[in-house]
């Protein structure tokens, strides 16, 4: 394996040939996100910073597999020597509890040093601070809740990061400040899993008068759709990911990787859109160079948009192990895998009159008895117009008569007024009692 | 001369022109107290008098001959008597005097529950009512009695068809609340569901001050019939009813609330278990068979749900959907819904399969164009009677002076003087 300081441009070629070495099947290009296993050591190497941290552990505490799962505290922990945040350091020093050797122990003298030197850069930044403060210098007062919000950053105290970030605010002269202010904000508020932060400082920083670097618009759009697929807004999600420009690069690896872009887009847009919003994706120039990445999702979307869901469900099938490992989707799979499942269901039904539950339940790789359940709930659910004749196993399209179902509800309505006007009419003469009663009562 | 006979005489005399009756009704007035003292003596004068000219004076005296507590025997000698009278008595006359005619009425429905025949009662209690109503639109006093007795006497036809007429015009609250209440169990009794719906609605909705026990209990049965006719149940009162029923009538019928939501789940198994548990509850609130239709319709309401998705399904698959025990008593399900149009389907027995149909009314034959049209006209009625009611409101000087007064209260002026100082 590749050590961890490879740069990740030449790393994804990697990616692809280790993925098709295991699978050893027709379908060569697969992308980190496939297969039975993920190679973290790829994975890893897509982000950087914090995030490279976070997703290291959360990986290690959704795998099963011990050797798996001490890969990545290992990796982790190499990650975390390189910073200064000394309270993750304890907590991955006590997941690995000795496992990796000696080498991978308590390192107290290092945190101790650390911390040391943190106390006296936090003495040092608040001398300067104030210094500014007394001075009035808003420029240098900027810089020193910045540099606040840089060292509480590190050291993972996120809650006191975002309150100095947010600080520097007040002393912003140019819209260039405020930018930077915000992509602080944004970034410090994904760490906290603070979403609906995420979303007002994206719009606070789209407002700004001047016109925004591509670069920056990309990093918004991929925060904005982070926090719409956390708020489970999974349309408004995948147009924010589908408006990602090509500019993003790796630019925002303390975030998100290219990959994800796609992955995310994809899987939302599968789950949200109808065919023609489909086709535009497929024929989106910018996204394509995304769908690149991860050619899975691509075929993916492919397979569905020409209507082959075996293979689209198979593709989804390999990548769910995987999906299940990432930071932002895991709690989503579920719901975007059913509702592509009951698009592809009803795509599939939509153009027939009739259609034969056997073939059907093969196109879908499934049982009849379980695909008969699967339809029956999507009929109740009004979603399909269609019988289930379970004798032949035959689904039926149903086209609803208007002209009946008009004075079905036609005289259902009229009952309804009826009914409502009588006892309307009741009521008010049952009021104008009680009104004579005390009229009576004042004579 | 007796008083009595001198009375006797009068009432023969004065019995012909209007006039004349009324006098006689200033007379009968002033008598009734010396009538009540001598009630003992009563009885034989009645057969002096004949009822069908007479009927002021008859009034009178057998009202007074009536008392209050009778034994089995008086029973059985006053009931023919009153039941003739009732037959034979002339409108105009018996109008005049209201009260006594009710209390009349009143006292024989007490003796034939007395006499434990209250199909006795029926009958004359509708002529009656028939002869005190002014219009089919007001409801008397004697309907609430008419429909116990029919209740009692399990005369449900009978009783429906009073229930047929609308009712607008009511003197007393009470009255209708009763007036609904039994007609909404006899309309439970014929499986009119949807009307006793409506029946149980009006007392539930109705303006009231304070809760009723006959709202509580109209309550109760309005929870379960609106699950057996709707499958579901809306916690909330409708806008319009009194803030007293918003507030409290839940608090009084917490196991039908709770009933009502167990039925919400659609699991059958959950609502059998939270019957059997409270079996007693709804046994001594006498709701026990309607709470046992209630868990049937549940068997129904899925089967129902069915149609809408298959075209073909056996009886098994049935079985396993709906929870019932074996494909025979699917079957048996399904053979009832579809005797009673609830559903469109046909069994093969043969190989155990239902084919559901759609529902094969076209809306085409005279007979449908016949029913929207009178729907049509009816609902012409309504409106114009809506129309005519608003007329008669806007004219209303108690309303107006009312209205006017609350829209004084809010004067604009009053609010736009100190912000004119604020500045």
């Amino acid at each position: 394996m590749d050590g961890d300081d490879e740069t990740s441009g030449p790393m994804i070629d990697e990616i692809y040939a280790n993925g098709g070495g295991d699978d050893g099947e027709k379908r060569s290009r697969r992308a980190i996100m496939s297969g039975d296993q993920l190679d973290i050591e790829a994975y890893a190497a897509l982000y950087s910073g914090r995030t490279k941290i976070m997703r290291l552990l959360f990986i290690a505490d959704k795998m099963s597999n011990a050797g798996t799962q001490l890969e990545a505290l290992r990796m982790a922990y190499d990650e975390i020597k390189k910073g200064e945040n000394t309270q993750l350091f304890r907590e991955v020093v006590q997941k690995i509890d000795g496992r990796l050797g000696p080498n991978y122990a308590m390192d107290a003298a290092w945190c101790d040093a650390v911390d040391r030197r943190a106390e006296q850069k936090k003495e040092k930044l608040e001398n300067e601070l104030n210094a500014y403060r007394t001075n009035l210098i808003k420029e240098s007062i900027r810089m020193g809740y910045n540099d606040f919000g840089d060292f509480y950053y590190a050291h993972g105290q996120l809650g006191e990061a975002f309150k100095n970030y947010v600080r520097t605010r007040d002393y912003c002269t140019t819209s260039k400040h405020i930018i930077h202010m915000c992509m602080n904000a944004i970034l410090v508020s994904i760490e906290m899993g603070q979403f609906p932060h995420v979303t007002s400082y994206v719009s606070k920083a789209e407002q700004a008068p001047e016109a925004l670097d591509a670069v920056i618009v990309a990093k918004l759009r991929c925060a904005a759709g982070l926090a719409n697929l956390e708020a489970k807004k999974y349309k408004l999600a995948a147009r924010k990911f589908l408006e990602t420009g090509p500019e993003l690069g790796h630019h925002y690896n303390e975030v998100i990787a290219q990959q994800d872009v796609a992955t995310y887009g994809g899987l939302c847009a599968l789950a949200t859109f109808d065919r023609a919003e489909l086709k535009a994706i497929i024929d989106n120039s910018n996204f394509r160079n995304f769908l690149e990445l991860v050619p899975e999702v691509r075929e993916l979307i492919n397979d569905f948009y020409s209507s082959h869901y075996a293979s689209c469900l198979e593709y989804l099938g390999n990548l769910k192990a995987n999906l299940l490992l990432d930071i932002h989707l895991h709690d989503h799979v579920e719901t975007l895998y059913d509702q592509i499942r009951h698009k592809a269901l009803i795509q599939y039904t939509h153009p027939f009159v009739s259609v034969d539950l056997n073939m059907m339940a093969n196109a879908f790789k499934t049982t009849v008895a379980g695909l008969e359940k699967e339809l029956e709930a999507l009929i109740t659910d009004n979603q399909i117009q269609a019988r289930i004749d379970s004798h032949n196993k035959i689904l039926y399209a149903r086209h609803a008569d208007q002209r009946n179902a008009t004075f079905q509800r036609v005289l259902e309505t009229g009952m309804q007024f009826d009914r409502d006007a009588r006892s309307m009419l009741l009521r008010s003469n049952l009021i104008k009692h009680d009104f004579n009663l005390r009229a009576l009562r004042k004579l | 001369m007796d008083p009595l006979e001198a009375l006797v005489a009068q009432i023969q005399g004065l019995s012909s022109t209007s006039g004349d009756i009324n006098r006689l009704h200033s007379v009968l007035k002033q008598a009734d107290e010396s009538l009540r003292s001598e009630s003992t003596r009563l009885s034989p004068i009645l057969s002096q008098l004949d009822p069908s000219i007479h009927s002021l004076g008859f009034l009178y005296i057998l009202e007074a001959s009536m008392p209050a507590p009778v034994t089995r025997t008086q029973a059985e000698t006053v009931v023919p008597i009153v039941t003739r009278f009732i037959g034979a008595c002339s409108t105009e006359q018996i109008r005049l005097a209201p009260e006594k005619f009710l209390s009349v009425c009143r006292k024989l429905k007490d003796q034939v529950m007395l006499l434990e025949a209250p199909i006795r009662g029926v009958a004359p209690l509708f002529t009656a009512l028939r002869k005190l109503q002014v219009s089919a639109e007001h409801l008397t006093p004697l309907h609430s009695d008419f429909l116990l007795l029919c209740l009692l006497a399990k005369c449900y036809k009978t009783g429906l068809s009073l229930l047929e007429d609308d009712v607008f015009e009511v003197d007393q609250p009470r009255d209708l609340f009763l007036y609904c209440y039994y007609g909404g169990m006899i309309c439970i009794g014929q499986k009119q569901f949807q009307k006793a719906l409506d029946l149980l609605h009006n007392v539930v909705t109705a303006p009231m001050s304070t809760i009723s026990a006959i709202a509580v209990e109209a309550y109760k049965k309005y929870i379960l019939v609106s699950l057996v006719r709707h499958g579901q149940f809306a916690t909330s009162l409708p806008k319009y009813s009194s803030s007293a029923a918003q507030r409290n009538l839940k608090n009084f019928c917490q196991p039908y609330v709770d009933l009502a939501n167990s039925y919400g789940t659609g699991k059958i198994g959950e609502l059998e278990a939270y019957v059997q548990a409270n079996a007693e509850k709804f046994e001594s609130d006498n709701n026990l068979g309607l709470v046992k239709q209630v868990v049937s319709s549940m068997y129904k309401r899925n089967i129902q749900r069915l149609t809408q998705t298959y075209l073909t399904l056996s009886l098994q698959d049935i079985a396993n959907t709906v929870q019932l025990n074996s494909p025979k008593e699917a079957e048996m399900h399904v053979l009832q819904m579809i005797q009673d149009g609830e559903i469109h389907a046909t069994i093969n027995q043969k190989d155990g399969m239902v084919r559901f149909l759609e529902d094969p009314e076209q809306y085409k034959t005279c007979e449908m164009i016949e029913h929207i049209d009178s729907s049509i006209q009816r609902i012409m009625a309504l409106s114009r009677k809506l129309t005519a009611m608003d007329e008669q409101i806007s004219c209303d000087q108690l309303y107006l002076s009312k209205a006017g007064r609350e829209r004084q209260r809010y004067d604009f002026d009053d609010f736009d003087v100190p912000q004119k100082f604020n500045i």
